[in-house]
């Protein structure tokens, strides 16, 4: 039972970090119905932004929201200048768009910092609590709080502000937006702004775990694809709570079902996709798809 | 003093058909003018032009005498115009008082930053705005739904609260698109009586488009017809319900 336990809590460590890449690619369904394949890539580069501040002597504290910041700033960059000019065209076209941008941004991140994997600092003690009889390392709860602590913020910045209140409205019916005064097109920045440094904050979180390398998120993307499509592709509530069941489920699956081990969790993740797009298409939260005609 | 709008030859094309042909006429402050005209007549298209929807291939708008052509969607509000649309466009996900704020956010005068961090300025202001919302909901009559979700809410409430999302913005011209379609016989008499009230207690001046005739001319001024995009007609309600030439638009020719 305590085994089982302490899997349960490094599985949530874990399912918060995809929950929140997970949030990352929902806000961005939710502002333009498109699936940002570079949202991966994107995080990778914010956590190589934050080691090189760090590895500059900066303190990780200061690194790590500096990063964030640079992230957002970088998101809203990438909207105006790669999205922006084909907002309009079919979706297919901006989904090879966001391939095509996750190529260059693993290539760019190879490219200036190279394929040796780095070991990134975590600021939490590597050592364990005992929390009624369950061993829970300091690294696990310090992760499980920050992934909170950044749902949170986001979940208040789009319910509870001024702002948020627009971004929901642009993103839902633009051109009625537009008439009361919403300048659609610089919400959507702020969108992507808001996804990037919600996604960087996983890479940074997975860092410590993974080693960083340009190729980094490419399983973690995947387990966030899992989670998003979960929780309902709509839904930002989904996109949490999917992460933490994805984390424990793959946490889980390779703890106690032999075969799948260390070795096949990423086809678990994707089983959930699978599973989940034939059973219930509209994930847990999501609603089904009505369209007036 | 020239008139709060002035349409003036105003023609759109889309491909080779022509939706607007040279349309002129003027709401002056204060009125109450209907656009009336059988389907397709080009009602719905003259609303686009006016909100920068759609280009025209000709003519000006004026508010106030000062073109809107060369502003941009999201500044017509600025200019004292808000509308509704024919079929809703209501955030169907948020709130009866989350819709209604969005209408208002042009009126909280601090920027984004601000708007973001709960800064006391902000607070106070967005303490005003949920005020005016709260007010708005109240004056159209659904103050006890504040709180609810839209998209469950009967169709005759919602096409109120779009009118209160609307109203909020403090307009001095509101375009209706079909303020009575869609909802039952009671009711159109209950939007008659709120859109004289918006008129009368809140001194807003209207342009309407509308199928339900009794509802037009028990509410307007004046009324303009128009038929495949022309202007046929323009005079009180009661000199158009003699015009030959909308009759025959109507019934067709005899």
């Amino acid at each position: 039972m305590q085994e089982f336990l302490q899997q349960v809590v490094s599985g949530l460590a874990v399912g918060g970090i995809f929950a929140s890449l997970a949030l990352a690619l929902v806000l961005i369904y939710n502002a333009m119905g498109l699936v940002n394949f570079a949202q991966g890539e994107m995080a990778m580069l914010a956590t190589f932004v934050a080691y090189a501040l760090v590895n500059r002597g900066m303190s990780y504290w200061i690194a790590f929201p500096v990063a964030l910041v640079l992230a957002f700033g970088g998101g809203i960059v990438i909207q105006r200048i790669v999205i922006r000019p084909v907002e309009r065209a079919p979706i297919l076209t901006l989904v090879i768009i966001t391939l095509g941008l996750a190529t260059l941004l693993n290539g760019l991140a190879g490219f200036v910092f190279g394929y040796v994997p780095r070991s990134f600092p975590s600021p939490f003690s590597a050592q364990s609590a005992d929390v009624l009889g369950v061993f829970v390392s300091y690294r696990d709860l310090g992760v499980i709080a920050m992934s909170g602590l950044v749902l949170l913020a986001v979940y208040l910045l789009l319910q509870r502000t001024t702002v948020g209140l627009t971004m929901r409205a642009a993103a839902h019916h633009p051109e009625a937006s537009r008439l009361l005064g919403v300048q659609v097109s610089w919400m959507l920045g702020l969108g992507w702004g808001l996804a990037s440094a919600v996604g960087a904050v996983s890479g940074i979180m997975v860092a410590p775990i993974l080693l960083l390398e340009p190729n980094m998120m490419q399983s973690i993307i995947i387990y966030a694809f899992a989670a998003a499509v979960l929780g309902g592709i709509e839904s930002p509530l989904g996109a949490v709570v999917g992460g933490l069941a994805v984390g424990v489920t793959i946490n889980l699956a390779g703890a106690y079902l032999p075969f799948v081990g260390g070795d096949l969790q990423l086809a678990v993740g994707l089983a959930i996709i699978i599973a989940v797009l034939i059973i219930r298409p509209n994930g847990l939260f999501g609603r089904a798809a009505v369209r007036r005609v | 003093m020239s008139a709060l709008l002035e349409v003036r030859d105003l023609s759109v094309r889309f491909g080779g058909v022509i939706a607007l042909d040279r349309v002129s006429f003027a709401v002056e402050a204060g009125q109450v003018v209907a656009l009336i005209g059988p389907n397709g007549a080009g009602k719905t298209t003259l609303f686009n032009v006016i909100t920068r929807v759609y280009r025209p291939a000709g003519g000006t708008v004026l508010v106030d005498g000062d073109s809107v052509l060369a502003i941009r969607p999201h500044q017509v509000i600025r200019r004292g115009l808000a509308r509704t649309f024919q079929n809703v466009a209501l955030f169907r996900s948020m709130t009866v008082l989350d819709n209604v704020l969005v209408g208002d956010h042009t009126q909280t005068k601090s920027g984004w930053l601000q708007a973001s961090v709960p800064l006391p300025g902000a607070v106070a202001a967005e303490s005003a705005s949920r005020k005016r919302a709260l007010e708005m909901i109240d004056f159209v009559g659904l103050g006890p739904h504040a709180q609810r979700p839209v998209a469950a809410l009967p169709f005759g409430w919602q096409k109120r609260i779009e009118l209160a999302r609307a109203l909020v913005s403090r307009p001095r011209l509101l375009l209706l698109d079909e303020p009575a379609g869609g909802i039952s016989h009671e009711e159109v008499d209950d939007v008659s009586r709120l859109l004289r009230r918006v008129h009368k207690e809140l001194g807003v001046t209207m342009l309407l488009v509308e199928h339900h005739m009794a509802f037009v001319m028990g509410i307007s001024d004046r009324v303009v017809v128009l038929d495949f995009g022309k202007k046929i007609a323009e005079g009180t309600p009661a000199e158009v319900q003699r015009n030959r030439a909308v009759i025959e638009a109507y019934l067709g020719a005899a």
